[in-house]
């Protein structure tokens, strides 16, 4: 395929996709479930791909998104709860002064920019977070860099539950109120999370598609290699991990507002396994598989499956296994099943490209045309 | 003032001395050669010089400055750089890509572009495969993009790892004959090798190490007629 064409083809895909996501903000209150799974699904590729920088394309082994996201969540929901509703939110132990004078100074700013503040502001406190604790926790090489990081999510769930910060996370009481996606009639309820995807997701592309994207891929590969090239190592790796932190606490701060409402409990270990899945399931070194794994994953999950959940009555034949988180089985199956005849992934380390689709066509033409070719083998033979 | 010079060196390996004060110098426009045995610190020596291993004594000088305990990166902005032993090219970036890693630290896009067409020109073969991955590169081929990432720094001192090892006999002759070339566009050449014959046929001057002392010196042609060298290193006696 030319260049011009693929282009064309992007061109295309772009517009049919903008369209189809103004066309389902229509159908907000009717395909609720469709609309939701959209949302979560470009949140959680935006958590993917920034795991998938700091995992796939600088080898650094981290499960501390989970905590990162938390850091952006709770920013983010301090920031845009309304002023005149925090009160009452906090109704048990009363708001913090600082928190009250910030969003007093900050309550003349419209909603739209209140909530993008929010969200950098959230990105910005958890990569200062990750500045520190990445100085003596990147030291450390695969699997004890892991448990370290492990522990530090689970370290900054313990302080925002503790009552020692009730002010101003409100404990373990949880944070409701927090203003969703677009406006009463669901304008922007789609756009706005996938704008914001889209533009986290295209600064992570150009940041591995540059010199330092190059230097992060060499430490993956072979750190003394790239040492003796030149690369500052703790340099590379902390900025990785910087970077990382902050766009998975801006994904965050987004999961907060799909959430409306949250509490240090969503943001357990399990969380950061989601992500992993995602980013395995997508091919680890590959962007587009890790957006195309948080849709597929987040949709099976919630939506697809759903029919296993339910009892099923065929005449008087009860049919066996139905019934209420059955679906998680089969998702767990279906993901062996990926793993086993994918290893490496839907896309391995590669990038999606148009070239992949009469590919994919030829492959399966293959697949159906093998068996009379053998067949005329045998009777040459 | 010598381009190199090494000053009793000593490197500890958690208890075990693996260099015990090491002295030698390189000149500039010099192919200077290291032999011995394995175990003998050749390697731990260049790893030292690159600070990829912390020394536990003594000093470097490269152009009269000490770099004893610069950062790598610094050393190689200086114009020092290792083709390390084993190749360790990055198997899943394309050639091109290796070769840009080599650039690193470098910043004129234009001289990029000019030392990897001369890279290039140096390995025509770099040049047919620059979109593959370079593990699917065969040995040969992987040390010659180890070489010419290597250049891709624009090093005025070039240090290499037994570039020989595990290569067939013909891929050997080629990878020496680059390192002369090399050395005759003006680059220096410190270079480790197991393969002692062909090393010291080509160097100005060679060391021979053992159990991390150097034990003797002397121009590549007074080794290889050495009495001790020829039993210990080229198998052969009179």
């Amino acid at each position: 395929m030319k260049k011009s064409t693929k282009t064309l083809c992007s061109c295309i895909a772009l517009a049919l996709l903008v369209g189809f996501l103004l066309y389902m903000e229509t159908l907000k209150t009717t395909q609720g479930m469709a609309v939701s799974i959209l949302q979560k699904g470009a949140i959680f590729s935006i958590a993917a791909v920034s795991m998938n920088l700091l995992n796939g394309f600088t080898g650094l082994f981290s499960l501390g998104q989970a905590g990162f996201m938390a850091i952006g969540a709770y920013v983010t929901a301090i920031f845009t709860i309304p002023t005149e509703k925090i009160v009452a939110v906090y109704y048990m132990n009363g708001v913090s002064e600082g928190i009250m004078s910030i969003k007093r100074a900050l309550s003349f700013l419209p909603e739209p920019v209140l909530v993008l503040l929010a969200l950098i502001a959230g990105g910005l406190v958890a990569a200062g977070f990750a500045a520190l604790v990445g100085i003596p926790v990147l030291r450390l090489k695969s699997d004890y860099l892991a448990i370290a990081t492990l522990g530090f999510s689970e370290i900054i769930r313990a302080l925002i539950s503790s009552p020692q910060m009730d002010k101003i996370t409100n404990g373990s009481y949880g944070l409701k109120n927090i203003p969703g996606f677009g406006g009463e009639n669901g304008l922007g309820c789609l756009l706005v999370p996938f704008g914001i995807a889209a533009l986290c997701i295209v600064i992570m592309v150009l940041l591995i598609r540059s010199s330092y994207g190059r230097a992060f891929k060499a430490i993956a590969e072979d750190e003394v290699a790239a040492e003796a090239m030149g690369i500052n190592l703790a340099h590379h790796k902390e900025m990785a991990f910087v970077i990382s932190s902050f766009f998975t606490a801006v994904a965050g701060g987004l999961l907060a507002m799909y959430m409306r409402s949250i509490e240090a409990k969503t943001f357990q270990v399990i969380l950061t396994y989601d992500i992993l899945l995602i980013v395995v399931i997508g091919g680890i070194g590959s962007v587009t598989g890790s957006v195309i794994g948080a849709f597929l994953v987040t949709a099976s999950k919630e939506w697809w499956l759903r029919f296993f959940d339910t009892p099923l009555k065929i005449g008087n034949f009860q049919v066996p296994l139905l019934r209420t988180g059955f679906r998680m089985v089969i998702f767990s199956l279906l993901l062996m099943a990926v793993v086993l005849f994918w290893r490496r992934g839907l896309m391995g380390n590669r990038e999606f490209n148009w070239d992949d689709i009469p590919r994919f066509g030829r492959w399966v033409k293959r697949k159906f045309t093998k068996t009379p070719a053998t067949e005329g083998g045998e009777r040459n033979g | 003032m010598s381009m190199l010079e090494i000053k009793d060196l000593k490197v500890n390996y958690g208890g075990i001395e693996a260099l015990k004060g090491i002295s030698f110098r390189v000149e500039e426009g010099e192919i200077v050669t290291l032999i011995g045995a394995n175990g003998a610190g050749k390697s731990t020596t260049l790893r030292a010089i690159m600070r990829v291993v912390t020394s536990g004594g003594g000093s470097i000088f490269f152009e009269g400055e000490e770099i004893t305990s610069m950062d790598t990166q610094k050393i190689v902005n200086k114009g020092i750089v290792l083709v390390p032993e084993g190749r360790r090219v990055f198997p899943n970036l394309t050639v091109l890509e290796n070769l840009k890693i080599g650039a690193y630290l470098r910043a004129d896009q234009a001289g990029i572009d000019k030392d990897i067409e001369h890279v290039y020109s140096l390995f025509p073969r770099l040049k047919e495969r620059h979109w593959q991955m370079a593990g699917t590169l065969s040995g040969g081929e992987q040390q010659m993009l180890a070489v010419g990432r290597a250049l891709m720094a624009k090093p005025r001192l070039i240090m290499m790892d037994e570039p020989s090892l595990g290569l067939a006999p013909l891929v050997v002759k080629d990878i020496f004959s680059i390192i002369r070339r090399i050395h005759d566009e003006g680059v220096t050449v410190l270079l480790i090798e197991q393969n002692a014959n062909a090393a010291l046929k080509i160097a100005n001057r060679g060391y021979v190490m053992e159990t991390g002392r150097v034990t003797l010196t002397g121009t590549g042609e007074e080794l290889l007629n050495d009495q001790s060298v020829r039993e210990a290193y080229l198998g052969k006696s009179k």
